[in-house]
């Protein structure tokens, strides 16, 4: 008989400390990644509020804050930026949910190494600390933006907030790296060793080859933003030279000499583009889980899905340079990155097609995590359309400094990945917290958070058409962008909508922790191994016995069966195929 | 093999008891990776580990290719000269002490052979811990030799000369700042340093074990990962000592 003694090495903890914050058990971990991320989110969104109100009311003296000098707000931009990639985008979706639900998934009773998980966790939180420090430092938080470009963010003399600021922020990214390479070991450790009997690959739910094939693309693409870092730091700390040539600032000559800003593009795009489906990836699996999940249908495509997660991965790591379009690369090398990148499209179409297929002629059931999951399938498609413009050397030189790029990275990355966070809260928080989540709350929720987003970043692109550049403080100076004003105005209310409304997620999420009406074990008739034990999971996830696994991942109205769906774990005679 | 199992649960290590933790090694027996009747499953966790650290070598492979495409990116660069308005390269070639980098060399290498000792004996150890375990049977225990113990000083003795080196290349005039060959030299240099200096904690991790007499199959598996880690590094350094030599 097999137990589940082999991985958890650890019995159930006692005590509070090593129960919920040393805890080695990654339902917890999970957890804490998740509150993490809640807590960045609204770090982020307060700063994007600030912005925002400065933008049309630029001499608006805002209490906590009190004036906004450019400089302010190029630091509320940095961090805004920061915060919400990393410790959001990154967090969340992979570290938070993957965390959570990959072992219980293909049924292991813990990740592969416990310690290393929890690890993983403080030093991600080690980083927070940093990061939030660099507020309050003298000189304020860095300039540089979340890319970071050298020289600003290699010379500490280049701003105020380019000083102990700017160290906090390379070291915190560093720290962070760190965190997310133990993460992913861990990660696909677990998947390629502690699957259950019968998981083959092609069981999988597709959840989990998005957890898995993310996990790859933070192994290759951390240990580059790590160097990149460590030179940074070397550059401002050190005298070295990598990145800052001849430089003078203020009238000073700076002490460099020779080095290369493009050389921070390269290794910082070359992490950041495999970012982008960092956060995005997970976000496709969950939207295909839950999709199958409430249309009653099989996934349409499963292996075509499989595929186009593992061809977006690859495509992701040889394409950094269509950011560097402006860079004055040679044409020759923009033209093989721009094509690199349009052929991002054709996995990214299959995906979308395949969940239009999966919907097509089904009985929905429209509750709040299928709602969200079909606004993340639109937020990809409308974020995703403008991508290819972007892709094109002769179209980008001229979009490429103005809020259209901010409307396509925002709707794709941004609202896309988090509209998949939602999704998988409310799909997932039953199984988490053993209470349902108040469904009318979560559709007001639904529609206020995708109307109100669209509000906000589709006049973005148009702005970006208008000739708006990005990053500028101030709207006032320009002639021609005085009739642009009412446009952000709009945009600006509409902030203020939906983030007033993103309240309304948070409460209904805490109170129906304690306050919702009890979950069943299966209350969304799901088919994966988390459905098939207890509701919250205990301490080994399956109590003692390890689940056997006969089934593929969607198997909906099968035709025969005695119910409509059959479960992962269920004898095989079940489908009298 | 199934019928040797002791009854030792990795909750509640047997303390004490003669020879620490005397288990066979599970088989791998594939697919799942979990032991049989809660004895803890180190052939599992021997395979795990090993994955894992793979993954590691993966992620460090990634951070010193990064390394190395910006070195061979930099010096390629050419350099606007503020006088004649031409590009000039401004690359510096660093004189290495090359005689020294090469006792290093030897050193490491060296040490690779005795880790890989070290790693063989404790396989063997383990192997025979289960007969050895069996009353009345002795097993000729073969000497075991220190080959942990002589790994770390190696390794030491590395780190060492390779100190003596960065004083020489100083006594030379190459600083880190002095120009962007010598911080290369210094960069991949101390980066390499900085990671056999953690298969040297997990050395030393793996000797402490043993005196706190942990399971001896804990002990096998740090010591089984930690020296393919260390071949890995003896394979770096050598892979940064021709790319310090010969692209410059």
């Amino acid at each position: 008989m097999a137990t589940t003694a082999t991985v958890h090495a650890h019995a159930a903890p006692q005590g509070f400390i090593r129960k919920y914050i040393f805890s080695l058990d990654h339902k917890i971990i999970g957890l804490q990644y998740y509150f993490l991320a809640l807590v960045a989110v609204f770090v982020g969104m307060f700063l994007s509020l600030l912005m925002r109100i400065h933008l049309i009311w630029p001499t608006a003296v805002l209490p906590l804050v009190g004036e906004i000098k450019p400089e302010t707000y190029l630091s509320l931009l940095t961090m805004h930026g920061t915060i919400m990639v990393f410790f959001v985008l990154t967090t969340a979706p992979q570290s938070g949910f993957g965390n959570y639900f990959l072992p219980i998934q293909i049924g292991a009773p813990d990740m592969a190494f416990p310690v290393l998980n929890m690890l993983s966790f403080w030093t991600t939180f080690l980083a927070f600390v940093a990061m939030i420090a660099a507020f309050f430092v003298s000189g304020g938080a860095p300039l540089h933006g979340w890319t970071g470009y050298a020289p600003l963010s290699a010379l500490p003399s280049a701003g105020p907030g380019e000083q102990l600021g700017a160290d906090l922020w390379v070291i915190s990214i560093a720290i962070f790296c760190v965190a997310s390479l133990m993460g992913a070991l861990n990660f696909i450790t677990t998947l390629l060793d502690l699957r259950a009997k019968g998981m083959t690959l092609f069981r999988l739910p597709l959840t989990c080859w998005a957890w898995f094939v993310t996990a790859i693309l933070a192994l290759l693409a951390f240990g580059v933003l790590l160097s990149a870092g460590i030179l940074l730091l070397l550059d401002r700390n050190l005298g070295t030279s990598f990145y800052v040539p001849l430089v003078v600032v203020n009238g000073t000559v700076m002490g460099h000499k020779g080095g290369s800003p493009l050389l921070w593009q390269h290794l910082f795009w070359f992490f950041g583009h495999p970012e982008v489906y960092i956060a995005i990836l997970p976000g496709m699996g969950v939207a295909s889980q839950v999709l199958s999940t409430f249309a009653r249908k099989p996934i349409f495509g499963y292996k075509a899905m499989v595929y186009a997660i593992m061809a977006i991965g690859l495509l992701g790591f040889t394409v950094w340079g269509h950011h560097m379009f402006m860079s004055g690369m040679s044409p020759y090398s923009a033209f093989a990155f721009s094509i690199m990148t349009m052929a991002i499209g054709v996995p990214s179409a299959i995906k979308t097609f395949n969940w239009l297929g999966t919907l097509h002629k089904a009985r929905i059931r429209f509750h709040s995590p299928m709602l969200f999951a079909i606004g993340f399938v639109s937020l990809f498609v409308s974020g995703g359309l403008s991508g290819p413009f972007l892709a094109q050397p002769v179209l980008d030189i001229p979009l490429h400094d103005t809020y259209f790029v901010v409307g396509h990275f925002h709707l794709i990355m941004g609202v896309a990945a988090i509209f998949g966070i939602f999704a998988a809260t409310y799909y997932w928080f039953p199984k988490m917290f053993g209470r349902m989540m108040n469904e009318s709350l979560g559709r007001i929720h639904f529609w206020v958070t995708l109307v109100g987003t669209y509000a906000i970043f589709m006049p973005m692109h148009y702005l970006g058409m208008a000739g708006h550049p990005r990053r500028y403080s101030q709207l006032t100076e320009l002639a021609y962008l005085h009739d642009l004003i009412p446009v952000q105005q709009f945009m600006t209310y509409a902030a203020f909508i939906t983030i007033g409304f993103q309240f309304v997620f948070v409460f209904n999420l805490f109170w129906s922790m304690f306050k919702g009406p009890k979950a069943s074990d299966n209350p969304w008739e799901a088919t994966t191994l988390e459905w098939t034990t207890a509701t919250p999971p205990p301490h080994d996830n399956f109590g003692g016995h390890t689940p056997v696994v006969n089934h593929g991942p969607y198997e909906y109205s099968v035709p025969g069966a005695p119910r409509d769906y059959v479960m992962q774990t269920d004898p095989v005679t079940a489908t009298a195929h | 093999m199934g019928t040797l199992t002791p009854t030792v649960s990795i909750k509640d290590p047997k303390l004490g008891h003669g020879g620490s933790g005397a288990h066979p090694p599970v088989s791998d027996g594939g697919g799942d990776g979990r032991g049989e009747n809660g004895v803890p499953d180190y052939g599992g966790r021997l395979r795990r580990a090993r994955l894992g650290v793979l993954l590691l070598l993966v992620t460090v492979t990634m951070l010193f290719v990064a390394f190395t495409s910006a070195y061979i990116f930099r010096q390629g660069l050419p350099v606007l000269d503020e006088r004649t308005g031409k590009n000039i390269s401004d690359w510096v070639q660093v004189n290495l002490p090359t005689g020294l980098l090469v006792i290093n060399t030897l050193l490491l290498l060296l040490s690779s052979i005795t880790a890989e000792f070290a790693r063989r004996q404790i396989t063997q150890e383990a192997a025979l811990a289960p007969v050895q375990s069996i009353p009345g049977i002795l097993v000729d225990a073969e000497r075991s030799s220190p080959w942990l113990a002589v790994t770390i000083v190696l390794g030491l003795g590395f780190l060492a000369g390779q100190w003596i080196a960065w004083r020489e290349l100083q006594a030379r005039g190459f600083y880190l700042a002095t120009s962007p060959s010598s911080s290369f030299v210094y960069l991949l240099t101390a980066a390499h340093a900085i990671h056999l200096s953690g298969g040297i904690l997990a050395l030393l991790y793996a000797g402490i074990t043993s005196l706190l007499r942990r399971p001896l199959e804990l002990r096998r598996i740090v010591v089984d990962i930690t020296a393919w880690y260390w071949h890995f590094m003896a394979l770096l350094w050598i892979y940064i000592f021709a790319l310090l030599e010969f692209v410059r």
